[in-house]
Order: structure tokens, then sequence, then C-alpha cells
């Protein structure tokens, strides 16, 4: 029964996840996708179900696995959804540090650049 | 590998593949390999659009290549590597698959004709052409693939290519939209991925053909409703679907104006299209658990839609709003199930690439025309081409949904559908916002267009190559609103497939399983 | 980091990290490594080289820009996997040669190609965005 201790983990990630993720300010936001993209690999981990077996290596010589092995699928999702959450924390964190040179501000309450906070109503008349 | 002893035949495809079902994954294989060498001769800036507009018509030809060839023999699979399904990655494409991959392909080959003129050298020089080419792999792939996990990746590869187009210039105003936009699409697809994880541990496969089996099979013991409500929840912040919504009014005016046309055609479908084939393929019984919460998700997502274009002085973000008030119809026929309201949500689709996209190449036109996108200081373009507002009317009329115009059928297959079941609230609501988009396109029309010009204009002409796609595409809404019934008769059987999808598995699993 | 032993040092490092690299590369057909780790130890090789001297140096050394290395990377790869049209084979499958090059048999497979693909995307992405990241710094 290891699946419990590592669902409560994963609910910790989550929810720690979605306290900074709450937060005004991004690089509390960044800090918070950065923690649900690990939850959610340990759920894809936890979800491959947890074995006490070999690693899936073939011996020398052989063609096929001699014995049961891990099932190595789940480290081959986690390994894709790590290298993308990887590229988007990178490609993130230059966004974040561009935004702070360029409007000023990490708090995300005063980025109003895109959408000015007294933008003029369309006229009623002709 | 030669000297192998062991049986393979049991995990590998022994006989050989015909040629025609390359057709499968040569269209995101050739935006790959396009995008790449465009990335190469980044520095040769005159060469880029002479090889990326090429590229774009070549994934047409590929992409109706693929139409022809499942019309004729229904869904095509290829699995990758020699593996047999469902250990390999399965590519499969059905009928709704490649109509969405063709309307997607020629979508950008017309934003790719419009850019010759909207991107400036520096646009060119941050990649312009590249990430269109990689965006278009990710469309093609996601509309093509046959594997849930390998629909998230080619999410994240239209997802990093569409945070480099937004960022495109970096302005702050587009870096402010951008951070908006790549903050909260990456928490949708991380949730995606997430509920992907759960579907791995409740059915021990991937592939969408192989759950659809065991979904059926296993109806009552599984905990079906939670992937479906997750699902649910992570491709309707995709699609920007009321409550989750509000990313897209936030960025959508922010980048280039070609751009901007590009990812109101293509992104928001992706979703929808994500939604066709999870809730009405993989869970239908879920779906129908689900189809009122859907369905008041819909309305609610029209109207918010058609009363933010009305509050809204920006040309680009009223039309940012009418893509918000396209997906409630979407929804809403999403939420019927039936064959005629999974057909009018395909048909809104495939209208809603067209049409938005020349929708935001009118309003470029309109920036370069009168100097601003403000309706406030907008005025006497009918003065300054005839041509141009005609075409203009065309497509609000056809945004709007009336007759005689693409969007008028699909919304006629939704009202009908939903009065089958009796929903007239759905039908009141289809219609209260085909109203209200129509005052608030018409009221664009009648300032811009219609009213004198506040001050003198400067003379601009408009370049032709801004000029075709928008014609073009004009043109696609206006045949296909008078001849619809070659597009119907097609669309029927898609959503006929999506309903029953046993042709599709057939075409996974040959020998049957 | 402008000490003198580390400026010294960081030339002699980099080569042998970008040579382990390759050797991990090269190894990761049968046993753990592969295109992803040996590039991203290649991109720290690149880091070291940076910090002790400079983008400018890093740049120079490359010789093509980062993202045409990751562009080439992305077309080799993708190439791999498009050769098996012409075996009747589908999308991706592995297919192998083994030349005899003065006595020795060399297995040459359309897979190492796909690797060496991955190696260089990521060589190249991961350096552009480390080169940006310490440009930053300096503005």
């Amino acid at each position: 029964m290891m699946e419990f201790p590592f669902a409560l983990l994963v609910g910790l990630f989550f929810a720690a996840a979605v306290y900074l993720m709450l937060s005004k300010f991004l690089v509390r936001v960044l800090l918070g996708v950065v923690l649900l993209g690990n939850g959610v690999n340990l759920l894809i981990f936890t979800n491959g179900r947890i074995l006490r077996e070999v690693p899936p290596i073939i011996p020398d010589g052989h063609d096929v696995p001699t014995m049961l092995t891990a099932n190595p699928l789940p480290q081959a999702l986690i390994l894709t959804a790590i290298v993308i959450s990887f590229s988007f924390f990178a490609f993130l964190l230059v966004l974040v540090y561009r935004a702070y040179q360029d409007l000023g501000t990490d708090n995300g309450n005063e980025m109003r650049a895109a959408e000015p906070e007294n933008d003029p109503l369309p006229p009623t008349g002709y | 590998m030669a000297a192998s002893t062991a049986d393979l035949s049991a995990a590998f495809l022994m006989t050989p593949v015909a040629t025609a079902d390359w057709l499968v994954v040569l269209p995101p294989a050739w935006c790959i390999l396009a995008g790449a060498v465009l990335l190469m001769l980044r520095k040769s800036l005159h060469l880029q659009a002479w090889l990326a507009v090429p590229a774009l018509a070549i994934l047409v030809v590929l992409d109706g290549l693929l139409l022809s060839h499942v019309l004729a023999n229904g869904p095509v699979t290829m699995v990758m590597g020699r593996w047999l399904p469902p250990f390999g990655i399965a590519f499969t494409a059905d009928l709704t698959g490649v109509l969405f991959a063709l309307a997607g392909a020629v979508v950008a080959l017309a934003g790719a004709v419009y850019a010759i003129a909207d991107i400036d050298g520096s646009g060119r020089r941050y990649g312009f052409y590249p990430f269109l080419l990689l965006l278009m792999a990710g469309v093609s792939g996601a509309f093509l693939t046959g594997d849930i996990f390998n629909l998230y990746v080619w999410f994240e590869v239209l997802l990093i290519a569409s945070f480099g187009l937004i960022t495109l210039g970096s302005e702050p105003r587009q870096i402010d939209g951008a951070i908006k936009y790549a903050f909260l699409n990456l928490i949708a697809t991380t949730l995606f991925l997430a509920t992907t994880g759960y579907l791995y541990g409740i059915f021990g496969t991937l592939n969408m053909a192989d759950i659809a089996l065991k979904a059926a099979a296993g109806r009552d013991s599984l905990p079906l409703m939670t992937l479906a409500t997750l699902y649910l929840l992570a491709f309707g912040m995709k699609a920007a679907a009321f409550p989750v919504n509000f990313w897209l009014p936030a960025s959508y005016h922010t980048p280039r104006i070609v751009v901007a046309a590009l990812f109101a055609g293509l992104l928001t479908k992706v979703g929808i299209y994500a939604l066709l084939r999870t809730l009405i393929m993989l869970f239908p019984v879920e779906r129908e658990e689900l189809s009122f919460v859907i369905a008041l998700a819909g309305a609610a997502t029209m109207i918010v839609g058609a009363l933010g274009a009305l509050g809204q002085s920006d040309v680009r973000r009223v039309l940012g709003y009418v893509v918000i008030s396209g997906i409630g119809i979407m929804l809403a026929g999403l939420s019927l199930g039936s064959p005629g309201g999974v057909g009018g949500a395909i048909f809104y689709a495939l209208h809603s690439m067209v049409v938005m996209t020349a929708l935001y190449m009118a309003a470029g036109l309109m920036g370069r025309l009168a100097g601003s996108f403000d309706l406030n200081r907008l005025g006497g373009l009918y003065g300054r081409s005839a041509l141009f507002s005609g075409l203009s009317l065309v497509l609000f009329f056809a945004a709007s949904g009336l007759p005689p115009f693409s969007g008028f059928w699909p919304k006629v297959m939704v009202a009908k559908a939903a009065l089958d079941i009796g929903a007239w609230w759905l039908v009141a609501a289809v219609f209260l916002t085909g109203f209200l988009v129509t005052i608030a396109l018409g009221r664009v029309f009648a300032l811009a267009y219609w009213r004198p010009a506040p001050e003198a204009l400067p003379a601009t002409a408009i370049p032709a190559s801004l000029l075709l796609p928008l014609a073009a595409l004009t043109a696609l809404t206006v045949v296909f609103g008078l001849f619809p019934d070659a597009l119907l008769s097609t669309i029927q059987a898609a959503a006929q497939g999506l309903s029953d999808p046993s042709a599709y598995i057939g075409s996974v699993f040959p020998g049957g399983t | 980091m402008n000490t003198l032993i580390f400026r010294t040092v960081a030339p002699f490092l980099t080569a042998l990290m970008v040579l382990f690299s390759l050797f991990v590369l090269l190894r990761g057909h049968n046993e753990p490594g592969g295109g992803f780790i040996g590039g991203l130890i290649a991109v720290s090789a690149l880091a070291i080289f940076g910090i002790a001297n400079g983008i400018l140096a890093v740049r120079r050394a490359l010789w093509f820009h980062p993202m045409a290395i990751s562009a080439f990377g992305l077309f080799i790869a993708c190439l791999a996997g498009l050769m098996s049209i012409f075996f009747a084979v589908p999308f991706m499958t592995g297919l192998w040669i083994t030349p005899v090059i003065l006595g020795v048999e060399i297995p040459l497979s359309s897979v190492m190609l796909f690797d060496t693909g991955v190696y260089l995307v990521v060589v190249g992405s991961i350096t552009s965005i480390a080169l940006a990241l310490e440009a930053g710094d300096d503005a």
C-alpha cells in the first residue's frame, strides 16, 4: 500500500501549488505552476502502480526481459512531461523577467498595459 | 537486431505499409521539416515568405489528399515504429480530424500570405514564419493523433509556438497580454496532463480507440465521471468557455494582427476538437449526465461573449468577444450530443476558423487605413474602399449567423437539435446571441465604415497581398453558405463517426480485438 | 566569476564535458544515457564557458546561432523518422545498417540519427535560453 502516502503527497503538492498561484506576484505564481507540474508528475508515477520489480532493462544476449520488470511507460510519460514543463519554466522565467523590466512590476494587479483601467466606452450615437 | 530469435509478430506489424497511409503522419512531419529549414534560414529575411507560403500550400494539398483518402476508405491509422496498437503511438485520421486539419491549413495559408505585408523585417528576424509552421505542426498533430498522451504533446508544441508568436515585437502591452495567456493556458494543459494520468491509472492504455473499447466494457465499475468532468474543465479552459474564458479578451488584442487572426482561427478550436473527441467519442454516457452543465456553460459563454462585444471600443477586443460567443454555440451543440447537435458544433467550428481569421484580417486593414482601432476615432472607410467595405459586411453578417452565409446553417442545426429535446431556453440563447452580435458588428460597420471620417485620413493603398487572403476566406464563407449540401453531408458523416466510433476502432485494430 | 583559476580551467572543463556528453549520447542506445541527457551535459559545459568568458565567447565558439543548431537537430530527427517511407514500414521504425569500416563492424541506425537530433535540439534551445538569461543580467 505505497499508493496512499503518495496520494497524500500529490494532494499536498496541489494544495501548495494552488496557494502559490493565488498570489498576485508573478514569481510566486510561476513557482506554483512548477510545483503543480511536479505534483502531476508524481500523480502519473503513482497511477502507474508502485511495484518492487527490477528496472525494465533487457540483459545482454536476450531479446525479451528474463523476469517480471517494472512498468516503464509512466517513466517515459513523466520524462516527456518533465522536458516540456522544464522548457515552459525557462520560457516563463524569461517572460516574467522581461515583464518586470518593461512594466516595472511583478504584481499582476498592476499590469494594466493591455487592458487600461479607464477604457472609454464605444460611442452611443452615430 | 538481425540476429533476433524471439517471435516478434505479437508486438510488431509484419505486413508492409501502403504508401497512402503515410498521409496520416505527413501533415505534422512536413510542418516540422519546413519549420526547421525556415529556422535555419532565419537570417535570409527575403526567403522566409517565399518558402513558407509554398510549404503551407503543400500542407493544404496533403490535408486535401488525406480527406479524399478518408472519404473513400474510412479512418486511416498508422502506428509509430511498427508497434502494434495499443502499444505504439497511433495516428488515426477520421473525418472530423481531417476536416479540422484541412480548415486549419487553409487558414494558416491565408495568414502566411497576409503576413507578407503585415510582418515587418524585425518580426521575420524574430522568427514569425518558423513559429507559424511549428504552430501548424502542433495543430495538425493534435487533429490527427489517436493517442491521448500524444494529444498532450501536440498541445504543448502548439502552445510553445504560440508563446513565440504572441511575444513577437515585445512591446509592453504584448508582454502583459502574453503573461496572462501563457500562465492560464499552461495551467489548463497541466490539468489536461493530470487527467490523462488518472486515465492511464484507470485504463492502463492511452490509445483512444482502446480507451473507447474499455470504457464501453467497464462503464459500471470505473470512475469515468471524474475523467469526463476534468476533461471538460481542462479543454473548456483551452476553448475559452465561460467561466474560464478570461485569458482570451486579455490577450487576443495585443499581438500583431495576423497573429491574433491565426490564434482566433486555430487555438480555441483545438480545445473544441479535444472536447468533441473526449466527450462524444470516449465518454458519451458521462457527457449525457453532464449535458445540462455544458448547455448552461454554453449559453453563458454565448451571452457573455455577445455582451462583451457590445461593451468594447477597440475593434480587436470586440472580435475577441465574438470568438467567445461562437465557442458558446459550439458548446451548446456539444451538450446536445445528437448527430444534429454535434454536426452543428463541427460545422460552426469550421465556419468560425475561417470567419474569425478573416475578421481579424479585416480589423488589421481598418487599422492600416484609418490609423486606429478605436471605434471613437474610426470612420470613413466606405469612402476609402467600397470593395473592402463589402467584404467586411459579408464577414459581419456571417459572424452574426445571418443567411445566406456559412454561419447560418450550423446555428439552424444546433437550434433544431435543441428544439427536438425541448430545450427552448437554449434556442432562445442562440437567437439572442445572434441578435446581440448583429448589433455589435452592425455598430462597427456604421461607425467605422459609414460615418464620415472625423479627421482627414492620409491616403494609403491596400496592398494586394492583404486583400487577397481576406477575399479568399470571404469567398469560402459565401460558397459554403450558398451551397452547403456537400459539406453538410460530410459533416453529418463525421458526427456519425464520432458518436459511433466502430469504424475508428476498426481502423486501429484491423483484426478485431 | 572573474578569478584567474576559473578562467584558466574553464576551457578544459568545457572540452571535457562536451566530450563526455558525446559519450553519454552514443552509449544511450542500450544503456542509460541518450540525446536529452547528453544535450543537457553539453549545455552545462557551455554555461560554464559562458560564466567564465562571457556570452560573446560562447557565441563565437558555437559558430552557428543556437536556434539554427536546434533547428538542424529537429530537421535530422524528423528525417530519421521519414526514412522508413522507403522500406514500407511505419513512421519512426528503427532501420539498421552495419557497414564494416577498417575491419570493425559499426552498427548505424536511424534511431541514433534521431537521438543525435534530440541532442542538437536540446543543446540549441537550452543554450539560447541560458544565453538570454545571462545577457539579461548585464542589461
